[in-house]
């Protein structure tokens, strides 16, 4: 059975700075792994590279088999066409530290456009997949606002529903709380607590050492670019086995 | 003062005035249009990662708006012919307000674009979507109402630039109310009655500008 998520030997450059040397990382369907590091440790950076946001210039990644962004033919590697990884994108869902919710459309028409425009459904059918979801994350009341007129929490919440709507193999979570007020932290984790007791499959970067502890089946350690150690989280975070892990987990809060 | 109003003249007139400002407005109402597909796609071409789309849009944008309208007219009408091409002289001006716009709104419509925050574009790719349809249903949308309140003010610019077409014997307001001038010696009240017709009709304008913007108001 091949594995959901395959990255091989992932190097990523900006420039001449080197921000991934080499990641190899492996992944089950159902797994929830949460990424944890210091800021500049290339957590972001990996996360971004599976959905193509972030080219690459070196290694490979595969989701249900099939290499993501680039192919090699005749020993020349080369970006795939635009529309083929446009499709591949869809793969994946993806939440943003900033939400990005497209501000001009209610919650439901942030939902229903890429159902829309990429699974080509019905205005009905969209609508209807749109209600499920804002249901799931406790924002029916909410459908026809839009994300100005909605607080942080809530923002993310229709962020998470709009991915999730788009059925993705592999939800991404980038920091997905950082940008929220305290009070509003936990709404946002309780929805990607109960994705993952549904069996989604999730890889989340997170600086919330409590929740990762929770919610994760594994966690990794990013360090400098590589992944610097990873195990299941009870492992990681009371029995570290690295001293860099045992330092970053002394300056983070685990409360 | 020995100068006695007197619009009895004018009124007479009127119908030519009128006739010349729907004149005007056609002239403007196509050049804009035209001249916002030809900002937009310059716009896009300023902003592209391709310094093949880049320079040159840069280039059209500096030359057009740096040289004068008027002389942009006069070498369109005058100079083009000796270069094998003929226009007659509305398509000329439309054409050379439309070439002028489109350079005004490429810039206008830059500003727009730099101020849709990257996330956006970043949000769209994560649903699947492809670039042309991020463009048309996030990055112009956004663009535009971003765009607003200075499209409506460059539209009255450009709307008001139909008067140069006066220079060629376009017969549009300008036109129309120097003849109406010449035939009757009503200086003042010509001009006058000339002005509040622009002074309405770009009112109109800016009243259905700002129209437009409340109704593409985000709500929050």
């Amino acid at each position: 059975m091949t594995n959901l998520l395959e990255i091989r030997d992932l190097h990523k450059r900006y420039g001449t700075v080197e921000v991934l040397k080499g990641v190899d990382c492996s992944m089950r369907q159902g797994e929830v792994i949460s990424i944890i590091g210091s800021s500049g440790s290339g957590k972001t950076t990996m996360l971004r590279c599976i959905n193509m946001l972030e080219e690459f210039q070196g290694g490979t990644i595969s989701i249900d088999g099939q290499e993501i962004g680039y192919e090699t033919a005749g020993g020349a590697r080369r970006r795939k066409p635009e529309r083929e990884i446009a499709r591949q994108r869809a793969l994946t869902g993806m939440a943003f530290q900033q939400f990005n919710l497209f501000p001009h459309m209610t919650a439901a028409g942030n939902v229903m456009l890429g159902l829309i425009k990429v699974k080509k459904m019905s205005r009905d059918q969209a609508r209807a997949l749109a209600e499920k979801w804002l249901d799931r994350v406790g924002l029916l009341s909410r459908i026809d606002h839009y994300p100005g007129q909605l607080s942080g929490g809530q923002q993310q919440r229709v962020a998470i529903a709009r991915a999730i709507a788009m059925n993705p193999k592999l939800m991404l979570f980038d920091e997905v709380t950082s940008a929220l007020d305290p009070e509003l932290v936990n709404e946002v984790l309780q929805v990607i607590k109960a994705l993952a007791e549904d069996g989604m499959s999730m890889l989340i970067v997170t600086h919330e050492m409590r929740f990762a502890y929770e919610v994760s089946s594994r966690v990794i350690f990013m360090n400098q670019g590589r992944i610097g150690e990873e195990g299941n989280p009870r492992e990681m975070f009371l029995k570290p086995k690295t001293e860099r892990l045992a330092e970053f987990l002394k300056t983070s809060t685990f409360n | 003062m020995t100068y006695s109003l007197n619009f009895a003249a004018v009124w007479r007139s009127f119908d030519l005035l009128l006739q010349g400002l729907a004149l005007s407005l056609g002239l403007a109402i196509v050049a804009i249009l035209a001249g916002c597909v030809i900002g937009l796609i310059t716009a896009f071409a300023l902003v592209s990662k391709s310094i093949l789309l880049r320079k040159p849009a840069g280039l059209y944008v500096t030359i057009i708006r740096n040289t004068p309208i008027l002389v942009l007219v006069l070498f369109s009408y005058f100079a083009l012919p000796q270069l094998g091409i003929r226009l007659g002289k509305i398509e000329s001006f439309v054409m050379t307000l439309a070439i002028y716009s489109g350079a005004y709104l490429a810039e206008v419509f830059r500003g727009g674009l730099i101020a849709v925050p990257p996330g956006q574009r970043e949000a769209g790719l994560a649903i699947g979507l492809t670039e042309m349809q991020i463009r048309t249903s996030i990055i112009i949308p956004l663009m535009l109402r971003n765009v607003l309140p200075s499209l409506g003010s460059t539209m009255i610019s450009l709307f008001k630039d139909t008067s140069l077409a006066a220079a060629i014997a376009v017969p549009e307001l300008t036109f129309e109310a120097r003849k109406i001038n010449v035939e009757t010696f009503r200086v003042i009240e010509t001009w006058i009655v000339a002005s509040c017709l622009y002074v309405a009709t770009c009112s109109l304008l800016a009243a259905l500008m700002r129209a437009v913007e409340r109704r593409l108001a985000v709500p929050r």
